[in-house]
């Protein structure tokens, strides 16, 4: 069958389930595409084609004897170099993980096993997800499918890139403040950031631990919801999941919209309005226009503490990861260097094991969090942090969802932003207010640039309502493509 | 208004960190730091007084589970994952005392 690699998943299960084509085909054809195209890509850090064949023909087998595991069993999937596997080595991008070898394997990646998935490799990312671009992987940057000069956005720009270029079904990312919703936006797929404990993180290398989620990036919010109802759900390794129900997302796609209500936070995007540029304007209007047109009202709602989440986040997440951080001492992991005592050696191992990024925000978090400042600075940010979740809070009462850019321009080219970290930081104006109330959100491409680059749209919903944002995000994309 | 970051402020925070930099490295970083914290600094305009800080979402507390124990089947990789030597399943490291 031609052109496996371009299908969406969910259609590429449904010939699998049929007999019309075996896993082993359809993971062939993604192995040839990664071949071929990922030299210049570089979207995967490492490939795992041997296990993935034996796993497709595994797969192969269930179909024949009528036991498939799941909707997605023989499905081919990649996932962000974050999430622990025994497959290979997991290396959060770093020069201090890059022999790392996990002795178990991530939850969400023992779920997605079980129910037959394909692995076919790990994906590069910004040096331990921190990064809008994926340019601070010891690795190589990742290139955007759509312009080789411009970056995938980040920081899972390698599993955005790598189902926008046809190398994989699906692929899953990390989301702290916007790191699968940009990068998605940027190449032009669908990316979902669950509520804040949908997804379990045990076993996923964690960067801020009170804002981390795992969640689907694929060509389609039908796909997202498939590999959404096999990850989602409790974990008693994880002590932040809560015991929500798991819908079965790809069930529900179909409701109606009925009196949907969308809110567009206006004088929000006001505040930022000279940064925006005029297409991705152009195409948040005519996102309103196809939701309207689809039954649903567009209100302007104010989000009035929403303008100041980039600066909480940069007080938060970097107190946080200096914490984490702290684990990677050289001793029971990791790239670990000689020196005349325990002291220098954990000094010399961090010094050559982390690159600037992760070494600035290590400096920021100690500096946020020393004595004397961490009223000032942390304290204060946590405050704005419960302002921000108010004002969703008091939204939730008069809209369902709320639609806004993902981000201010369409992908930037290589090299830009890299000089000035705040500008960088700027990336996430949309993103960051969402990933501190800790609800969910969807980039759905929307839209392109007069040159070609994709756009996407943002559309948040409250926590624990992924199936509301799956359902608009779908019903959007059904209407676009008919 | 916060104050300016110098190389010496950058070169103590890297020593809390247990972080090696250089003093050219240290000096790159601080008019880095110097901008960053200069733009979050807009928080401080930001009224709180009567508001509570919030340090999670879910509302979860106090999550427990049974006292069971799991036997894990990897022991050996898992010392494996040590650059240093190994010995009846503890890694050699220099003294600390």
């Amino acid at each position: 069958m031609d052109n496996l690699h371009r299908k969406p998943l969910a259609q590429l299960a449904h010939l699998f389930r049929a007999g019309e084509v075996s896993s082993r085909e359809i993971t062939d054809a993604f192995i040839a595409q990664i071949e071929l195209q990922d030299k210049k890509i570089n979207a995967f850090v490492t490939t795992t084609f041997d296990e993935a064949r034996e796993m497709a023909d595994a797969a192969d087998a269930r179909r024949k004897n009528d036991t498939l595991a799941s909707s997605i069993d023989g499905m081919p999937i990649a996932l962000k170099d974050v999430i622990c596997t025994r497959e290979c080595k997991t290396t959060a991008s770093s020069n201090m993980l890059k022999h790392f070898q996990s002795p178990y394997d991530a939850t969400v990646w023992s779920k997605l096993k079980k129910a037959g998935a394909v692995l076919l490799g790990k994906t590069n990312t910004d040096e331990f997800t921190m990064g809008s671009s994926t340019q601070t992987s010891a690795f190589g940057t990742t290139k955007n499918p759509h312009d080789l000069k411009r970056v995938a956005g980040g920081s899972s720009g390698g599993s955005a890139a790598a189902v926008a270029a046809g190398m994989c079904a699906g692929a899953l990312g990390t989301d702290t403040n916007g790191s699968i919703r940009h990068p998605a936006h940027f190449c032009g797929v669908t990316g979902l950031k669950v509520s804040y404990g949908r997804v379990s993180r045990w076993g996923v290398m964690p960067m801020a631990s009170s804002l981390d989620t795992i969640g689907p990036l694929a060509q389609t919010a039908e796909d997202c919801a498939l590999l959404l109802e096999q990850m989602a759900g409790a974990d008693p390794k994880d002590s932040t999941t809560p015991p929500e129900n798991v819908p079965t997302y790809s069930e529900k796609l179909e409701q109606s919209l009925g009196n949907l209500k969308v809110g567009v936070p206006r004088k929000f995007l006001d505040t930022f309005a000279e940064k925006i540029d005029p297409e991705v304007s152009r195409i948040l209007e005519s996102a309103e226009a196809q939701l309207r047109s689809l039954g649903a009202k567009i209100v302007d709602i104010d989000l009035p503490h929403a303008q100041y989440a980039v600066p909480a986040y940069y007080i938060i997440a970097p107190g946080e990861i200096s914490a984490n951080m702290a684990r990677y001492d050289g001793l029971r992991f990791g790239e670990g260097k000689k020196g005349k005592d325990l002291q220098d050696m954990y000094h010399k191992t961090r010094h050559d094991g982390f690159g600037d990024e992760v070494k600035r925000r290590i400096l920021i978090g100690t500096y946020v969090l020393s004595a004397g400042y961490s009223d000032q600075f942390y304290r204060q940010a946590q405050k704005v942090r419960t302002l921000i979740r108010q004002d969703f809070d008091s939204a939730w009462e008069d809209v369902d969802a709320i639609l806004s850019p993902v981000s201010p321009t369409p992908a930037f080219k290589i090299g830009e932003n890299l000089e000035d970290p705040v500008k960088m930081y700027l990336e996430d104006f949309f993103l960051s207010p969402s990933s501190l109330a800790g609800i969910c959100g969807i980039s759905v491409p929307s839209g392109k640039s007069k040159t070609g680059l994709p756009i996407g749209m943002q559309i948040v919903g409250p926590a624990f309502e992924e199936a509301r944002i799956l359902r608009i995000a779908h019903q959007m994309q059904q209407q676009s493509s008919s | 208004m916060t104050k300016k970051i110098s190389t010496d402020d950058i070169l103590h925070l890297a020593d809390l960190a247990k972080l090696r930099l250089t003093p050219s490295e240290a000096a790159a970083f601080a008019p880095q730091l110097t901008g960053i914290l200069k733009f979050v600094g807009e928080l401080q305009k930001v009224k709180t007084k009567k508001v509570e800080e919030t340090s999670q979402v879910t509302g979860l507390q106090n999550v427990s589970r049974r006292d069971e124990i799991f036997p894990f089947d990897a022991e050996i990789e898992l010392l494996e994952c040590s650059p240093h030597p190994t010995k009846q399943k503890s890694i050699r490291i220099p003294r600390i005392l």
